[in-house]
């Protein structure tokens, strides 16, 4: 009981942590399933966190805020998809430019609009996601054990956290249960085959490098206007984008994976926030540092194939070519 | 034959991707209300027009032309290494730490001895990605990613514990000892008689950065290492054929990659700053992918874009001093320029392509 209460808010907020890299590692995965590397989910996360909370502010309506988020991430992911489908060019370079681009451009922006050192003002109540009380939370609330998991745990998250949660079954059924799904990785493995029954490669590229838009503008808006977030500050994604391209690997590019991924990623988080709750519960001190790192550092254990090896849909990163 | 002239293909489409950069940086300043114009004047005044402008932009030109070299070498043998930026901040941290725990007599050997344990430093943070890729196949855009993350962390557990001098609130070493501190421009052109102005950080490293420059050119084009890293760069399996082996490759254009991006640490830890602070790289290694993407990976073009992208931090600076134009606006320039000059390079090089060849065909039809 005294160990629930202290795992309790360190899980709650797990959760939370592990929503926008949860949502930016799906969006990833149609891009990367599809054959598309994208190294420009931090720019696009970042975009859309600045343009949320702007819009957001501005008219007062969350909603329209999360629209417009969404819209700026689509926008770069116009980029790429013209830039490394259409022109054929290096995606990784075009991430590179629409990471710095986005990290440029949303201080620029947010300077010339409100003049406050490169952010947004801070949000009020109607323009942000606050959280929801799952049905029953409060009554169930001293209900020993079940109680509290359901009331601090399960219930009381913002909705984009929930939507994120879907999210996962719902690429999995996307991805392995539709003929869309079928299509999208077999472009990503063998382009040529796809094109030679008939279906169009580009187009299924741009749809998958569309979705990751629209899941990178919501994994955005999650950072900047879900409760307790108040706005936009510079650099705010903080590098989740990466984490969230590490989560992907990790999880060898599937979606069930991915959300384990996304929760280790967003536990270790959780945890390097309370440094002094992790001394409580474990009895030791743990390196801030080291907490910052092991994401990364697990992500290239996996990469070199010394736990399990990760590897990637064959004709990611290149572009295709028809007449060969 | 259905090639581009190399004039073209080195200064016609560069100039045109650097021209497309220039005018949508131009929207993006116009769009926030400030004319653009006005600002390319300011930007230019404040970094070309005096010796104190040139001696920042020349100290920032420094930075990129090593982190540009290692992107280049790299780009040589067909590997991304995105890590120069991770790469660099090792490199700081081996120039400190000789710095700081070896009694140097005079500068020169001090230099010598921060450029060689700098270089170690970044090959050293290098040499993991690569020979993750060169044996385990993992896809060293990834992996050197991560590395610069873990550089960071790292960096930031050694600043603030172990090298952090006692009693002192700010992450960063102490100062390094005079004996180390490098000449900087004002004084090496004294020599000669050009007067430069004191108060820049420009210092005798730009020199070193000249000379690998050179160094790599004659590497590259003139070695029988530099042609097996370029044959290997054109086809794996050919360069396979003719006995080269991959591995070997992929490790030594690494390690001379990582080397090079460590390099730059005797310019801004050693010349500029003269302690080891957080962040001290200050992207310059991404930078160096666009000053390589301009340069097309050749080290003369390495130095003119290293100049190009050291005008534009030195002018940025400008702007956001004299302007309402905050300092972001260079990396979005930045961004714009990495975008045109390469992502979108085949959206400037197509129509020029087929103009050229309409061209050809009329000329001999005419004839």
């Amino acid at each position: 009981m005294e160990l629930l209460t202290l795992l309790l808010p360190i899980l709650d907020s797990t959760v939370r942590s592990a929503t926008p890299l949860l949502l930016a590692c799906l969006a990833g995965l149609y891009s990367e399933r599809a054959g598309i590397f994208d190294i420009g989910l931090e720019g696009k996360m970042l975009a859309s966190a600045f343009m949320s909370a702007a819009i957001a502010y501005t008219t007062g309506n969350v909603w329209v805020g999360l629209l417009a988020g969404i819209g700026a991430s689509l926008a770069l992911s116009a980029v790429h998809g013209l830039a490394s489908i259409t022109y054929r060019g290096n995606q990784l370079i075009s991430g590179v430019a629409i990471n710095f681009f986005a990290a440029g451009m949303a201080v620029v922006a947010a300077q010339s609009w409100f003049g406050q050192g490169g952010q947004t003002p801070r949000l009020t109540d109607e323009s942000r996601f606050s959280p929801i009380t799952l049905p029953f939370a409060e009554t169930l609330q001293d209900t020993p054990i079940i109680g509290p998991i359901y009331y601090e745990l399960i219930s009381g998250h913002t909705l984009l956290v929930y939507v994120a949660m879907l999210a996962v079954p719902l690429t999995w059924f996307v991805l392995y249960r539709t003929r869309f799904g079928l299509r999208l990785r077999a472009v990503g493995e063998n382009p040529s085959a796809v094109d030679t029954a008939g279906v169009s490669v580009i187009g299924l590229r741009f749809a998958a490098v569309a979705i990751c838009g629209v899941l990178c503008g919501i994994a955005g808006a999650q950072l900047a206007t879900a409760e307790p977030a108040a706005g936009f500050v510079k650099d705010m994604t903080a590098g989740r984008g990466f984490i969230a391209l590490a989560a992907l690997i990790f999880a060898k590019w599937r979606p069930w994976y991915a959300l384990f991924a996304c929760l280790l990623f967003g536990f270790l988080q959780a945890i390097a926030l309370r440094p002094d709750q992790i001394e409580l519960v474990l009895g030791f001190k743990v390196q801030l540092q080291l907490l910052d790192a092991l994401p990364y550092i697990l992500t290239v254990v996996i990469l070199a194939g010394f736990v399990g090896k990760a590897i990637p849909p064959r004709a990611g990163g290149e572009p295709y070519v028809k007449e060969r | 034959m259905n090639r581009l002239p190399r004039w073209i293909d080195l200064i016609i489409i560069p100039a045109i991707s650097l021209l497309l950069a220039m005018l949508f940086s131009g929207l993006a300043i116009w769009s926030i209300g400030e004319d653009p114009f006005n600002a390319f004047k300011i930007m230019i005044d404040g970094s070309l027009r005096s010796t104190y402008g040139w001696g920042y932009t020349l100290y920032y030109a420094t930075n990129f032309i090593f982190t540009g070299l290692a992107v280049s070498i790299a780009f040589h043998a067909r590997l991304f290494n995105i890590g120069g930026e991770g790469q660099a901040v090792l490199g700081g941290l081996g120039v400190a730490l000789i710095c700081l725990y070896i009694p140097w007599p005079h500068w020169t050997l001090a230099l010598v001895g921060a450029s060689i344990c700098g270089a170690l430093f970044g090959a050293a943070w290098a040499a993991i990605p690569a020979f993750l890729q060169a044996k385990r196949g993992s896809h060293i855009v990834i992996t050197t990613i991560m590395f610069n993350f873990i550089a960071a962390a790292l960096l930031n557990f050694l600043l603030i514990g172990l090298l952090k001098p006692a009693k002192v609130m700010e992450p960063a070493t102490a100062k390094f000892p005079e004996a180390t501190n490098l000449p900087n421009l004002h004084e090496v052109l004294g020599l000669f008689g050009i007067p430069f102005s004191k108060a820049t950080p420009a210092n005798i490293s730009l020199f070193v950065a000249i000379a690998a420059c050179i160094v790599i050119w004659v590497l590259i084009w003139h070695t029988r290492l530099g042609y097996a890293i370029r044959s290997f760069g054109q086809s794996e399996s050919a360069a396979k054929y003719a006995g080269i082996s991959s591995t070997k490759i992929i490790m030594i254009t690494m390690l001379i990659s990582g080397a090079l991006a460590g390099m730059m640490a005797i310019n801004n830890v050693m010349g500029e700053a003269e302690r080891l602070v957080l962040n001290a790289a200050e992207g310059a290694g991404f930078i160096g992918i666009a000053v390589a993407l301009m340069g097309r990976s050749h080290p003369f073009g390495v130095f003119l874009a290293a100049l190009l992208f050291g005008f534009l931090y030195q002018g940025g600076a400008e702007l956001a001093f004299s302007t309402s134009i905050p300092r972001e606006m260079v990396v979005v320039i930045q961004s714009l320029v990495i975008l045109f000059t390469g992502a979108l390079d085949g959206m400037v090089r197509a129509p020029i392509e087929r103009l050229y060849l309409a061209m050809q065909k009329q000329k001999t039809v005419a004839e």
